[in-house]
């Protein structure tokens, strides 16, 4: 146990992160003593990555110190955090598959005998720290195989190897099974005892009783509190994580008419992530889907719109079967999905806006298969003027704001008027203006009947919305609110279920 | 919030306008290097030679065309030389071994080198074979049976008129090879522009994923454009055994080497998406009047070698500069 009268081996004072204009990271303080384990949980962009990147040495602070066991620390780049005796165990693991677990754990500095690897002595050394860890495996096997609790425990023998002081543990019970979990809490236990630093960042609020000596709960960037003890009930770090915003504007939106526009009925991943989801939206109903990073909501809208293939289940469009196989049968059929990611998934920035808008419009611009430049640019003024871009048609997409991208992305799907239009994180990282313009998109489209999806990480812009909220968690459809019955401590509590 | 590059508009209507695509640089270079040989040389600057030059570029005029295509939407094609000699020999040997009439001999030359596109493109759509492995594969294959067939003899005796078609210049300037390089390019450029398929293959070039999720079907335009740079070497094969009057499976060694550059240095950029027929056009000129000019110069042979290599150096390399 940690004892308050040491000075803390890690200390953050006043860090802040600013991307261009916009900070992100407002002033955060933050001590981590030896042998204690601070869980630092928040919602979806409450920062916690970027503090631990910094910690890390993966991103530089805009402004700030931090102090490491007593002297001031400035990590340029991952490996001087490492050498200073930091680890980071990723959410996505990050061994070689195809090299041993001692290879992999001395990745970079294997031992050397002349000439050549000292293979015996990096086995030996590898299977003393494996023991260490209570993990009964040859050091010799292939990491290939293994399972995700075991590949965790060998990136932690990896990074004691380093004489880590300090652990930084990104979600590392996201992929585990209870009892895997059970048995890393126990490492967690026997690390704290060797007076391991450990800063535990997870979703799953029920486990940080079980884990944690303090939490420290951040919000849009700021830390909003910090509790004395890692046996807080769940309800109280809900609270302190959605906290109480003032000042969002979310425009009426209409009541939706009683026909059903889209059926999706007992749909499974065919790579497993989600499974057996069912649901109906209305015309001019918006239908909001929420849940934490990884519980499926993405690789749902892809599969339902035919970007992702499905093992089993069927989806309905005005009681007719489509169940599309490809996004251009979706699309055929008036089903549009505005995907996640603009700048990898939505736009070709480097090519102009008019084209941009020209590629998911050939059925309007060119009925025939013949292009005419005026055609697509008339219809890209066309689109730009509806949809409220700032900018020309010849502009280059990678010239515009996020904002301006994102409408430009609306444009794109939306400018043949779809029957049912599936919205990403359609406001992901973009700004206060440009969010309300969207959301006013959203209200047009309800009006006009169409049945829309809203899929987002912010649990305001959820609540603000939708007419209901489908929550998932670890790929199942965990319960349907109506707006109504929804708040955010509703949500999360079905989310982290 | 909006951030309007200054010349943004100005310079695309100035682009648009000549169609050239990024292709303004090539063309000062072509433009260049014409008038120092034409000052250089006596004989450069006659009608005589500039037609010799439009009748040596033919083959790679028409195979560059597909490979446009190819690169245009990321993809390589290392099998023209060898499917251009397939297609060679299957219509020298229906011809003269089999016997039938040579213009069917030609369609089954050019069903054989479609073919052959259709096989590299499903390798590569459908088996994830990248596209550089498996055109090299089909690069091997082709050429393997196209020595097959004869054993690796040479085929000779063909009727007159198909000598002809690239001897006898109609209205005193066209041969049908030269005419047919002229249709290929038009046909290209039409087909680029102006249609829905040509577009999307830019933005197949340009992002693959955001293509598909707007409705592009990638898999079925990818087949499609290994099946016609395929079919384009199979027509350039049946060009060259035109002009030389005879089918050998040697034939387009290292072709695919000559039309890469003609293409890269037509602006069309290897990542994908930018470029186009203009550009590839102007790169086949300057690798044709290079050569010629070189010859007309009593350059030797290995040292034009070293000469066309520095050029597709600076071509990219002043390209990639300017994009800076």
């Amino acid at each position: 146990m940690a004892t308050k009268t040491e000075p803390p081996i890690l200390s953050l004072r006043n860090i802040k992160k600013s991307y261009g204009s916009l900070e992100i990271l407002h002033g955060i303080d933050l001590d981590i003593h030896a042998g204690e384990v601070v869980a630092l949980l928040g919602e979806n962009g409450a920062g916690k990555s970027t503090v631990s990147n910094i910690i890390c040495g993966t991103i530089a602070p805009s402004s700030g110190t931090m102090t490491w066991q007593g002297a001031p620390f400035a990590p340029a780049n991952p490996r001087q955090a490492i050498d200073c005796g930091l680890g980071l165990i990723h959410q996505e693991l990050r061994l070689l598959p195809y090299l041993s677990i001692a290879e992999n754990v001395f990745v970079g500095r294997w031992p050397k005998k002349p000439g050549s690897i000292d293979r015996r002595l990096m086995e030996e050394m590898a299977q003393e720290q494996l023991q260490r860890l209570g993990l009964d495996l040859p050091a010799s096997r292939l990491v290939e195989g293994l399972s995700t609790a075991n590949q965790q425990l060998v990136e932690i023998a990896k990074a004691l190897t380093l004489n880590a002081r300090l652990l930084i543990l990104d979600e590392p019970t996201a992929a585990l099974g209870g009892a895997e979990t059970e048995r890393l809490f126990e490492q967690i236990d026997r690390l704290r005892a060797d007076g391991v630093g450990i800063i535990y960042i997870s979703h799953r609020l029920e486990e940080i009783r079980r884990v944690a000596d303090r939490i420290v709960v951040m919000r849009d960037g700021d830390k909003v509190q910090e509790f004395d003890s890692g046996d807080v009930p769940v309800r109280t770090i809900v609270e302190s994580m959605v906290g109480r915003e003032m000042g969002r504007m979310f425009p009426t939106f209409p009541q939706p008419r009683p026909e059903t526009v889209l059926e999706v009925k007992n749909l499974c991943s065919a790579t497993g992530a989600f499974e057996d989801v069912s649901f109906t939206v209305r015309r001019g109903e918006v239908f909001g889907i929420a849940g934490l990073v990884g519980a499926g909501r993405t690789d749902l809208v892809r599969a339902i719109t035919g970007a992702d293939p499905i093992r089993s289940g069927s989806v309905h469009l005005e009681g007719r079967e489509i169940t599309p196989r490809s996004p251009a049968e979706s699309i055929r059929h008036g089903m549009v999905l505005v995907p996640e990611d603009r700048k990898l998934q939505g736009l070709v920035l480097s090519h102009s806006i008019a084209e941009n808008i020209g590629y998911a419009n050939f059925q309007s611009v060119a009925p025939k298969g013949w292009v005419r430049q005026r055609n697509i640019n008339a219809f890209a003024d066309r689109a730009i003027g509806r949809f409220g871009v700032k900018g020309q048609g010849q502009q280059n997409a990678d010239e515009m704001s996020g904002g301006n991208q994102q409408k430009v992305v609306l444009a794109k799907w939306l400018a043949h008027d779809p029957k049912v239009v599936v919205l990403d994180e359609p406001t992901r990282g973009i700004d206060v203006g440009a969010r309300s313009a969207i959301y006013e998109i959203i209200v047009e489209l309800a009006e006009k009947g169409v049945a829309v999806i809203v899929v987002s990480s912010d649990l305001e812009e959820v609540l603000g919305v939708s007419n209901r909220i489908m929550v998932m968690a670890e790929g199942r459809e965990a319960g349907i609110l109506d707006r109504s019955q929804a708040n955010d401590v509703s949500i999360m509590e079905l989310a982290t279920s | 919030m909006t951030a309007i590059a200054k010349n943004g508009p100005m310079k695309a209507s100035v682009a648009s306008l000549f169609s050239l695509r990024g292709a303004t640089g090539p063309l000062v270079g072509l433009l260049l290097l014409s008038a120092f040989l034409s000052f250089a040389t006596d004989s450069f600057f006659t009608s005589r030679n500039l037609l010799n030059v439009l009748d040596q570029i033919t083959v790679l005029g028409i195979m560059a065309v597909g490979m446009t295509f190819v690169i245009l939407i990321g993809g390589i094609d290392l099998a023209v030389g060898s499917v251009l000699a397939l297609a060679m020999m299957v219509m020298g040997y229906m011809s003269n071994v089999v016997g039938i009439a040579l213009p069917l001999a030609m369609v089954l030359a050019l069903v054989v080198a479609a073919f052959a596109g259709v096989i590299t493109g499903l390798l590569i759509t459908n088996f994830g074979v990248p596209a550089f492995i498996s055109t090299l594969a089909m690069m091997s294959v082709a050429r393997g049976l196209a020595n097959m067939i004869t054993d690796g003899q040479q085929i000779v005796g063909f009727p007159s008129w198909f000598n002809l078609m690239a001897i006898v210049r109609h209205g005193g300037f066209l041969t049908v090879t030269v005419g047919l390089m002229f249709a290929v390019f038009i046909a290209g450029w039409i087909f680029l522009r102006n249609t829905t398929g040509g577009r999307s293959l830019y933005a197949i070039g340009g992002n693959p994923e955001v293509a598909r999720l707007a409705g592009i079907n990638v898999k079925l335009m990818t087949i499609g454009v290994y099946t016609m740079s395929a079919l384009l070497s199979g027509l350039a094969g049946i060009v060259l055994a035109a002009r030389l009057d005879s089918v050998q499976p040697s034939s387009g060694f290292t072709y695919e080497l000559d039309t890469i550059a003609a293409v890269v240095i037509g602006g069309t950029s290897l990542s994908g998406g930018t470029g186009g027929i203009a550009g590839t056009v102007i790169g086949v000129l300057i690798i044709g009047v290079l050569r010629n000019g070189l010859n007309l110069l009593g350059v030797s042979p290995f040292t034009q070698q070293v000469v066309i290599g520095v050029v597709i150096a600076m071509a990219v390399a002043a390209e990639a500069l300017k994009k800076r």
